[in-house]
């Protein structure tokens, strides 16, 4: 055998190199298939990203970020995604680095990282409502009638919280970060308003001091030095001392001392609907 | 029904829709084609993903009249061999492709080794690939895609031609130009053992 290799002085007859070359073909690896269609946005990839709530999971597809759950297994999550997305879904070793660090910086209070959405299947209005959202600053909150008035749709404050509550991509589009325009603290779909004052309080707030000042009916600070008039957790606000701290139950009560509205927060937007 | 004039009706009827199928029926082909054109698994996996994407960006600006036209075979194959030959290695690779988990498909491989084979024929038959795929990136570039678009993934001569832009007769003369120089380095590969009296002979 061996010597008849060796000897073998290639005479020319024509066998087989052309059905070798079809030996050639490959199958492709399994992720090519799923990644392309991710990649076209037809699918989807998850995985598990730490939050101030733990572990919460993430969906993604080349549009942007789909879906983000703080479900209790992969089950569950898929389950929930397969109803309310209904696309394909694939488990991802991780979420790629480029998106947990946009996602990363969004958590950590950064309004410039920019972070993708897929926001497919929503309505005009809630997208008006979800990008509003993203406006808000970590460490505070405005209220479901200043979304409405903001978006223009200063009537449809009900419509306003039932779009966040619908929000496909919680924590990334900060929902947490809108209560009820009496300034208590309102539901949140990432389980309950226990969640949204944790999430809060990660994010530097203080919830119980927050509600207590809702409670005593202040809905606006003002400063007697600047006479600027602000949402009690505007970062404009916080910087005004106690002694020059003007609390007011209206904005109208704050116009009528003489004070302008705050054009960072824009407190006319969530006058709205405050029984003062 | 040619499957893949099916494919293209379905395609210019709802794109989305359809779009898996495409993906279902040709992955393994243009993988097949950037692997052998480029030598490398990784590269090829971009490549024949990159081609996807792109005929699924090219169709969804084409009316249906032009997608139910389109001869999927050579279309999609002159896309990956574009980007292959376009293809330079990124040396800081920001967006490594997706690591997914294990095994979303286990399918078997149509291409393998049947069971019948015994070791020692699997492992010529590996030897034999090896020595072919080397063979094969020894080629220059214009032989190298006709002799691959035509004989590893199987076109006609004239789907060959529309795919490389070229005319039938200098498709027909780089196939065979390219299968003799095959000959020529196989004859010459050290490796290469028992298989190669039936290659080059």
């Amino acid at each position: 055998m061996t010597s008849r290799t060796r000897t073998a002085a290639a005479p020319p007859i024509d066998i087989d190199l052309e059905a070798a070359l079809a030996m050639l073909a490959e199958p492709a690896p399994a992720a090519l298939g799923p990644s392309a269609l991710i990649a076209v946005g037809l699918a989807d990839a998850y995985a598990e990203l730490p939050s101030p709530l733990g572990s919460i999971f993430v969906a993604w597809n080349a549009r942007g970020v789909s879906w983000v759950d703080r479900a209790i297994d992969r089950e569950a999550f898929e389950a929930r995604f397969a109803a309310q997305i209904g696309r394909p879904l694939h488990r991802a070793r991780a979420v790629p680095p480029w998106l947990a660090r946009a996602i990363g910086a969004r958590l950590a209070g950064d309004r410039r990282a920019k972070v993708k959405l897929d926001l497919r299947g929503r309505t005009e209005f809630e997208t008006a409502v979800l990008t509003k959202a993203l406006e808000i600053p970590r460490g505070e909150v405005r209220p479901y009638g200043w979304i409405a008035a903001e978006i223009g749709r200063p009537r449809a404050v009900r419509a306003v919280g039932t779009a966040l509550a619908h929000n496909p991509v919680p924590l990334v589009v900060p929902c947490h970060r809108v209560v009820r325009s009496d300034g208590t603290i309102g539901q949140y779909s990432l389980g309950g308003p226990a969640a949204k004052r944790t999430v809060l309080a990660a994010e530097g707030l203080d919830p119980i001091a927050m509600e207590a000042g809702a409670r005593a009916g202040i809905r606006f600070l003002g400063s007697d030095t600047t006479h600027i008039v602000c949402l009690p957790t505007c970062h404009n606000a916080k910087r005004i001392t106690a002694r020059h701290r003007v609390p007011f139950r209206s904005l109208a009560a704050a116009t009528g001392a003489g004070f302008r509205a705050c054009r960072d927060c824009r407190p006319a937007s969530g006058g709205v609907a405050v029984a003062a | 029904m040619d499957p893949d004039t099916a494919l293209a009706a379905r395609l210019a009827a709802d794109l989305d829709a359809a779009f898996e199928p495409l993906v279902a029926a040709h992955r393994d082909r243009l993988y097949s084609i950037a692997l052998r054109l480029l030598g490398d698994s990784r590269d090829a996996e971009e490549v024949a993903q990159d081609a996807l994407v792109r005929a699924h960006r090219a169709m969804a600006g084409y009316d249906a009249e032009r997608i139910r036209a389109l001869r999927l075979r050579p279309w999609l194959a002159a896309i990956v061999v574009n980007l292959s030959r376009n293809r330079r290695r990124r040396r800081d690779d920001l967006r490594p492709p997706l690591q997914l988990e294990p095994l979303l498909e286990t399918g078997l491989d149509p291409g393998g080794p049947s069971p019948a084979m015994g070791p020692h024929d699997r492992a010529a038959r590996r030897e034999t690939i090896r020595a072919l795929a080397a063979a094969l990136l020894s080629l220059p570039p214009g032989p190298r895609a006709a002799v691959i678009l035509r004989h590893v993934d199987g076109l006609s001569v004239a789907e060959t031609a529309a795919a490389l832009d070229r005319p039938e007769g200098t498709v027909k003369a780089q196939v065979s130009r390219g299968l003799a120089r095959l000959r020529l380095h196989l004859s010459e590969d050290p490796d290469l053992g028992p298989s190669r009296r039936e290659l080059t002979a």
